[in-house]
């Protein structure tokens, strides 16, 4: 019973988060799952990261200062957060309204949406469409400061509509120039000069004299609606609710189709996404209830490793079992890079449509670079967290070949591996004999035939699934 | 070197975002161009003519000279009824030719597949860049994705495995932890194949740096270091047929003058730098390359940029392409306009069976998914 309580509470937070330490497992499994789930949803009950060191160590690492250090930041929170949910939300939303600094060319303000994300991420979600719609990022990134009454740009009215809310199909282009049309005046305040100071971050302005006043017709009401107006519209429809349900099960649970296809292809467990679509509407659109039946759902805690891990979620995950980064150090800006050529660059998806997920995370140039990634970090004894997986297993003694494979996968997981797999790790260790300790040179020796074994099922293709 | 392996070759550089077609082969001379692009304009006096009514972008000379050696053909009005307008959309049928459903197999990865059916050379289709475009993706064709040449390589710095002899063994145990398994599933399947794949093909096209000199220097962009490294694959003579790599982002919604201009700076001189690299040494005969984007740009600018559109233009570019211009430039009359937006006049299938056709010898009809009218720039 316990070894099924710790599969599934590793489960829970390598979804739920990016992975976590076996001491970190244990005190959750005592605290229990349910218990644990809860405190997920409230992370304000526990601290924040604390930023303050960070910029101890990396002054140059703070806000407008540090252009080129926005992605390296955001690593160091998802290694330090101790609300694993809110730094995941916050990754989730990153997907669904991707923002791109190809063209915001300004990280810290793609940071500042980040922050958003945390505090309102869990929340109402009308409430958070419209912080969105205030977002300075968002509004440069799709052009509403352009967007003028008389003059509509449809970028913003379109991209709410297509990939932030609906989905493609479900209304019309007159539906996305009406929205275009509520939403002028919605832009940036005047920047501050850049020089001498260095960045300042941009703020929201509500111009009303760029507003259209004008009558709209939207989704068949009609009225002179404004932004806000077409919000509360929007998320009221059934295709917004399935929207939503579909993209947390797809980030939370299973691999999905991509978005495109998602009005001609069903959804891969139809169940599941009407029992997110009614949790979404009897809590009048609440994510964090949307979030709590997710969680404590059986097709969850049934879905172990159904799903490919995503560049960050494999970089972070792997980081944080290998237990270096403790204190911020050099470095993390090679985790930030290490993401970006495993084809997820943070604060920079390809396009508003964002990273295609599942197996297409996966090509001949990417899984190079995550096996590669994996073994390095999995095979240095010398990091605090593999040097710790070395200690478990010396304090298991004298260990039969099958004994040590079964403790090394019980350790980066546990992880279930096919028989195939475990029949290569199980030759492995048959090659060394039984692992010792007895002398210095035996613990010399099993060390390094831990790491060897812990970067091959690293480079497995069973750590390629969360 | 260079000129041993003389079987067809097609490098294609899609321009990422939807670049924009009037600003792009610019009508200089049409009135209608002048009224529809008050703000992103460019001046009759800073274009590069080419003939009496259409003129390149200012910052295309380097294009401009290809050009005039007779081996650029312009693919003018290519596109596909009922522009969607989404990028991703668009990019999808473009990469998928499927214009009315979900497509699963992209075209480059067909073609891949009919030019080495048993799969045997995992580096026929190579793709530069982060991440692979869905057009190379056809499950069980095995593509090569590259984001750095120099760094490429398995399992090549774990601290634990300290001796080449040892990396051998745990390679070995790699590979048999990747093959095949009866009932693995579809996605077990797919990183067993994708696994054994990268194994082959790393040994190789490591080679092709050590053997590249080359007195041409790159430019210090992304473009150029993807069309540095596809110099090398080709001249190393590994058997590649299909290249694929993108540049952008194009997509000029705002603050179009200075962005467009970068591109345009960046795309031309890269390419002018990989046809100078080619021509030194003495090789390219047997290489053509296509650009394209998903859609071109609406007519009328928004005050500082450009919103989507639909027909666009694209360019094939070798030393054996008919250079010139080919279909039409479609109308600019506000009655020919599609909410807005020029009129594709040319199916983009079409571009691509003559290529797949003429150029590499293959039926393109299964594909394209049907017959499409061809060009003569082949």
């Amino acid at each position: 019973m316990r070894d099924h309580d710790l599969a599934l509470m590793a489960h829970l937070m390598r979804r739920a988060g990016f992975g976590a330490s076996r001491a970190e497992l244990e005190a959750r499994v005592a605290q229990g799952y349910e218990a644990t789930v809860e405190t997920l949803l409230h992370p304000e009950r526990t601290p924040a990261v604390d930023e303050d060191i960070l910029y101890r160590y990396f002054p140059n690492l703070e806000g407008p200062l540090a252009p080129v250090q926005a992605q390296t930041n955001w690593v160091y929170w998802m290694i330090h957060t101790q609300r694993p949910l809110e730094e995941k939300m916050a990754l989730f939303w990153h997907h669904l309204f991707a923002t791109g600094n190809s063209k915001v060319d300004n990280p810290p303000e793609l940071l500042q949406q980040i922050a958003m994300f945390r505090r309102h991420g869990m929340g109402s979600f009308p409430h958070l469409l419209i912080e969105l719609a205030k977002n300075p990022a968002m509004i440069f990134w799709l052009d509403n400061n352009g967007n003028h009454r008389g003059a509509i740009n449809e970028n913003w009215g379109r991209e709410l509509l297509e990939l932030f809310s609906m989905g493609v199909g479900n209304y019309s282009e007159d539906d996305i120039k009406e929205a275009s049309r509520a939403f002028t005046g919605w832009t940036i305040g005047p920047k501050l000069p850049r020089l001498p100071l260095g960045r300042f971050y941009w703020s929201f302005a509500y111009k009303p004299e760029d507003h259209d006043e004008g009558e709209k017709t939207f989704l068949g009401h009609r009225g002179r609606f404004n932004g806000d107006d077409i919000i509360h519209l929007i998320v009221q429809q059934p295709a917004t609710a399935r929207f939503l349900a579909r993209h947390l099960y797809n980030f939370f649970v299973a691999d999905e189709s991509q978005v495109p296809s998602w009005n001609i292809i069903p959804p891969r467990d139809p169940a599941a996404i009407e029992t997110l679509i009614e949790a979404y509407t009897t809590s009048h659109y609440d994510i964090r209830a949307m979030l709590r039946t997710l969680f404590l759902s059986d097709f969850f805690k049934q879905a172990r490793f159904t799903r490919v891990k995503s560049p960050a979620e494999l970089v972070i995950g792997t980081v944080r079992l290998a237990g270096n980064f403790a204190t911020p150090r050099l470095g993390f800006q090679e985790l930030a890079f290490e993401c970006a050529y495993q084809g997820q660059e943070l604060l920079n998806p390809p396009s508003v449509e964002s990273w295609h997920t599942g197996q297409e995370w996966i090509d001949g140039g990417a899984l190079v670079r995550r096996v590669n990634f994996a073994a390095k970090y999995l095979g240095d004894t010398s990091l605090p967290g593999i040097k710790a997986m070395v200690t478990a297993l010396q304090e298991q003694g004298t260990l039969a070949p099958a004994a040590f494979v079964d403790a090394c996968l019980d350790l980066l997981g546990p992880l279930d591996v096919s028989a195939q797999t475990y029949g290569e790790l199980l030759a492995q260790a048959e090659d060394g004999g039984w692992l010792t300790w007895e002398t210095a040179d035996d613990v010399k020796t099993s060390t390094q035939r831990v790491g060897v074994m812990l970067a091959l099922i690293g480079a497995s293709r069973e750590y390629q699934f969360a | 070197m260079g000129t041993a392996n003389q079987d067809p070759v097609v490098v294609v550089l899609q321009l990422t975002g939807a670049n924009d077609y009037l600003n792009t082969v610019i009508p200089y001379t049409n009135p209608l161009y002048r009224d529809n692009r008050p703000c992103v304009g460019v001046p009759a006096d800073k274009v590069i003519p080419i003939d009496e009514t259409l003129a390149f972008h200012p910052n295309m000379g380097p294009f401009k000279q290809l050009y005039d050696t007779g081996k650029v053909a312009i693919i003018h009005g290519i596109g596909y009824a009922n522009s969607p307008r989404s990028h991703f959309r668009s990019m999808d049928i473009w990469h998928t030719c499927e214009p009315d459903t979900v497509g699963t197999e992209g075209w480059a990865g067909r073609v891949i597949r009919d030019l080495d059916p048993t799969g045997e050379n995992v580096l026929k289709g190579v793709n530069f860049g982060q991440g692979l475009p869905r057009a190379m993706v056809v499950r069980g064709v095995p593509v090569t994705s590259v984001a750095d040449l120099e760094s490429y390589g398995v399992l090549t710095n774990v601290p634990a495995i300290t001796a080449e002899q040892e990396r051998a063994k745990v390679l070995e145990r790699f590979a048999r932890m990747y093959a095949p398994a009866l009932g693995s599933g579809p996605v077990m399947d797919y990183l067993g194949h994708t696994g054994l794949d990268v194994l082959k093909g790393v040994d190789v096209i490591k080679t092709a740096p050590q053997q590249y000199t080359s007195s041409v220097q790159y430019a210090d962009t992304p473009i150029a270091k993807n069309l540095r490294n596809i110099a090398q694959v080709y001249l190393a003579n590994l058997g590649t047929q299909l290249f694929y790599t993108q540049h952008g982002s194009f997509d000029t919604h705002f603050n179009q003058v200075p962005m467009h201009n970068k591109l345009w700076t960046d795309v031309s001189t890269a390419l002018a730098q990989f046809f100078d690299d080619l021509r030194e040494h003495d090789a390219g005969d047997n290489l053509i390359m296509v650009l394209f984007t998903e859609f071109g740009r609406r007519v009328r600018d928004n005050g500082t940029g450009t919103d989507h559109g639909a027909g666009g233009a694209a360019f094939v570019i070798g030393n054996r392409v008919k250079g010139g211009m080919y279909s039409e430039y479609p109308s600019l009359k506000p009655e020919d306009l599609q909410q807005g937006d020029l009129a594709p006049n040319y199916d983009f299938r079409g571009l691509y069976s003559t290529v797949i056709e003429r150029w590499l010898g293959l039926d393109p009809v299964p594909i394209v998914n049907g017959h499409f009218e061809q060009l003569d720039f082949i």
